[in-house]
């Protein structure tokens, strides 16, 4: 079975159906990429995979190395090893970012059975980890994304990837609102994480983000299905010829 | 291990329902007859040894109150209450004349808590013996103990309980007792000037800095007593004490009540910082039973550059009507109120400060945090007057609501009142929620609801839990997080 299973996935908000029959196998090693228009529902995916509340899944499953992920809470998901960096990552005021990283990492690590990082340990891997995403001590020092520049709550995010090492990581529109040196910077962070045991699901409009994250394979979303998937020239073929293709047959 | 953190963990680890400190000592207790009447003042009057003019005193007070209405302008609504259904008095029956003689089950209700009441353990407790602990623990209406009297003493230092200064220091209570909150103030405080059984009594001399900080520790325990405290606390000139006072209560169907009146006196240059964690039982997840909180606290800068401060943090209780306040008599005088607020399932909260200036280059400053979870309703209420001779009187005002859940409420309610045009006051306010994003984004980096909750709540009231001394900060954070115990999901 691949590291993350999906079988044909149904899920509603608010009784509308978005994902309607989504089936994607991403083994250990893999980076697969995610395209679609607007609204297909992507971000929807992974909200339902991460366990957001308010998603109902209505038929299908989902597994992460064997675990079945709807049969958890948000928090255990994360623990088994599934990370989501935010297409809008969220402010939390007054909980200090060097805090919650902290409180995050302890929670993950106990969840595990494993024992607590002391606190220079953890310091310690913090700035290095902080340092390469050019990440200043005193944004550390900050609320939680709060005065954070778009660019920069996309850094904070892969920082936390970064430090939490999931085994599956999902990164929604990570590219948005980067500039071309961030997107650099975020995309070598990024690049520095890919190993045999982890893989990763890039949701992306943009070949310019795939040029520094190569995929191994490409998907096409639309209407809450998988309805192409190739490999890294698919996604050359779509910034080509957009979306119109798939316009009227997958609906 | 501080002694306050050995507290938290007994208590968690005795886990009784939710409310972690609802256990019963069963102790053979005396009481008054039931109702109020001026047979149960003397009764009062007479247990405790009173000279004829402190039975004078209650009896006028007794009288007024008679005629007095029980205020209705707070947000709070509650049946009314049937004076005449509670216990005025109750104490145990074996009376200790010292430490080795309290009744085993009283010391262990403390064990419970946590409480060092034993010199030896309160010294074991703490990690610097330099900054001891002295504990006056009130148990229902007596005080049974007061440690660290002697060391105390060295200083000239007086603390004891209010009953014990009554017969003692005669001179001392009758010239501060009742002059910050009058006989008639309003009708609680009047209904405790009639009925309060005991509470804590501090003296600091002439420039003497208290060498630790003094703590009373507060339990209501024998079932429908009303527990009236009645607290004074004078720093003479130059003198500096912090006092540290914790509230629990035993789980109970009924409403408790519990009406306090605590006076501070700060004479020339004498600075009191007066603590509260309150954390008594607030009722069950229906909103039954719980205490009735109507409290009185009133400190008076009466010297020229005299300090007080206030720090609460409310955990507990079913209705809160508490507004501890500063009349800023002497020039340059400075008051403060640091609060944090906490109300969840149906509590009603209504609580906040007075600062009223009188006195030349005067200056005050209220940090509260309002936080409402559940299906409560949480009032912040503040009053800040200045006089007319109060000249170049500041006030800064910071009042900060959070709201967890769509159910609950959190109102602010300020007056503002300059009758001098030089007074400068400022006053900000805030209301968040706890999003269900924010949460879910916690929930996604592997913190559970209730981390997420205390994590966020915590980085709501760090202003204020920065003001407590250390040891009582620790116990505040906890408090907090088992107050707010599913609050969410
Ligand atoms: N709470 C909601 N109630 C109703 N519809 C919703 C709700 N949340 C999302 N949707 C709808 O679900 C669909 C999929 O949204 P989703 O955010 O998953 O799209 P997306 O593929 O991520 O789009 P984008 O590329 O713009 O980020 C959209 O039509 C959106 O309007
Ligand atoms: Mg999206």
């Amino acid at each position: 079975m691949a590291l993350l299973e999906i079988n044909n996935l149904h899920a509603s908000i608010e009784d509308k159906e978005i994902l309607k029959g989504l089936s994607l196998s991403v083994n250990a090693g893999e980076v697969h990429a995610i395209m679609g228009p607007n609204g297909s529902g992507k971000s929807t995916l992974s909200y339902v995979l991460s366990g957001k509340p308010d998603y109902e899944v209505t038929e299908g499953t989902a597994t992460l190395d064997g675990v079945d992920l709807l049969e958890l809470e948000a928090d255990a998901r994360a623990a088994a090893g599934l990370f989501l960096a935010f297409q809008y990552p969220v402010e939390v005021p007054g909980v200090a970012t060097m805090t919650f990283l902290r409180t995050a990492l302890n929670a993950q690590r106990r969840a595990r059975g494993e024992d607590e990082l002391s606190t220079p340990d953890f310091l310690r891997i913090v700035k290095e980890k902080a340092a390469h995403l050019g990440i200043s001590q005193d944004m550390l020092r900050r609320g939680v994304n709060v005065g954070f520049s778009g660019g920069e709550k996309k850094r904070n995010e892969i920082l936390q990837m970064a430090l939490l090492e999931p085994k599956v990581a999902i990164l929604d529109e990570t590219d948005s609102g980067l500039d071309i040196d961030a997107l650099k910077i975020v995309s070598e962070g990024v690049n520095s994480l890919r190993s045999k045991d982890r893989a990763m699901v890039v949701i992306t409009h943009y070949q310019r983000l795939l040029d520094h994250i190569v995929p191994d394979f490409v998907h096409v979303m639309h209407k809450g299905r998988i309805v192409r998937s190739g490999g890294k020239e698919l996604a050359l073929e779509l910034e080509a010829s957009g979306y119109a293709a798939y316009g009227q047959d997958a609906a | 291990m501080p002694a306050v953190q050995e507290t938290v963990d007994q208590v968690r680890s005795l886990d009784v329902d939710q409310y972690k400190y609802g256990f019963v000592t069963d102790i053979e207790s005396e009481k008054a007859p039931k109702g109020l009447s001026e047979d149960t003042v003397r009764y009062i009057s007479a247990k405790k040894n009173e000279p004829e003019w402190m039975l004078e005193w209650r009896l006028d007070a007794y009288r007024r109150w008679l005629t007095m209405e029980e205020p209705t302008w707070a947000r709070v609504s509650y049946p009314k209450i049937d004076f005449q259904d509670y216990y005025y008095y109750a104490q145990p029956k074996k009376r200790p004349q010292s430490l080795d003689e309290i009744d085993p089950e009283i010391l262990a209700t403390y064990d419970k808590l946590g409480i060092p009441l034993r010199e030896r353990e309160a010294l074991l407790g703490i990690e610097n013996p330099s900054r001891p602990i002295a504990v006056d623990a009130v148990f229902d209406s007596v005080s049974v103990a007061t440690t660290f009297k002697a060391e105390l003493a060295k200083q000239g230092v007086i603390f004891c309980s209010i009953s014990e200064a009554i017969r003692e220091h005669p001179e001392l209570v009758k010239q501060y007792l009742g002059s910050v909150v009058p006989v008639s103030d309003n009708f609680y405080a009047t209904l405790n000037t009639a009925v309060f059984s005991d509470g804590s009594f501090v003296y600091i001399p002439k420039g003497v800095r208290c060498p630790m900080e003094l703590s009373t520790y507060f339990r209501i325990n024998e079932r429908n007593t009303g527990q009236f405290e009645r607290t004074l606390i004078i720093a003479d000139e130059g003198a500096y004490v912090s006092y540290l006072e914790g509230c629990t209560a035993p789980q109970r169907d009924e409403n408790q009540l519990h009406a306090a009146v605590v006076e501070l006196v700060a004479l020339k240059d004498a600075e009191i910082k007066y603590s509260t964690v309150q954390n008594w039982y607030p009722g069950d997840k229906d909103g039954k039973g719980g205490i009735y909180n109507f409290v009185t606290k009133r400190g008076d800068c009466r010297g020229d550059n005299s300090k007080i401060s206030w720090t609460q943090v409310e955990t507990g209780s079913a209705i809160t009507w508490k507004y501890p306040s500063c009349i800023l008599r002497g020039d340059n005088s400075q008051g403060e109120f640091y609060s944090i607020a906490i109300s969840n399932g149906f509590q009603q909260v209504d609580s906040g400060t007075k600062m009223i200036h009188l006195g030349k280059n005067t200056s005050s400053r209220i940090i509260s945090k309002g936080i409402a979870a559940g299906r409560s309703e949480n009032t912040y209420r503040g009053q800040v007057t200045a006089h007319r001779r109060a000249t170049n009187s500041r006030n800064f005002t910071n009042c900060d609501s959070l709201l967890i859940g769509d159910k609950c409420g959190a109102h602010t309610v300020p007056y503002i009142e300059a009758k001098n045009s030089s007074a400068v006051f400022e006053h900000e306010a805030t209301t968040s929620k706890i999003s269900e994003d924010q949460l879910f984004y916690c929930l996604q980096r592997g913190l559970s609801p209730e981390e997420a909750v205390a994590l966020i709540v915590n980085g709501f009231v760090k202003d204020v839990l920065q003001q407590l001394p250390m040891e009582f900060a620790v116990e505040a954070q906890k408090l907090i997080s088992v107050s707010l115990e599913g609050s969410v999901g």
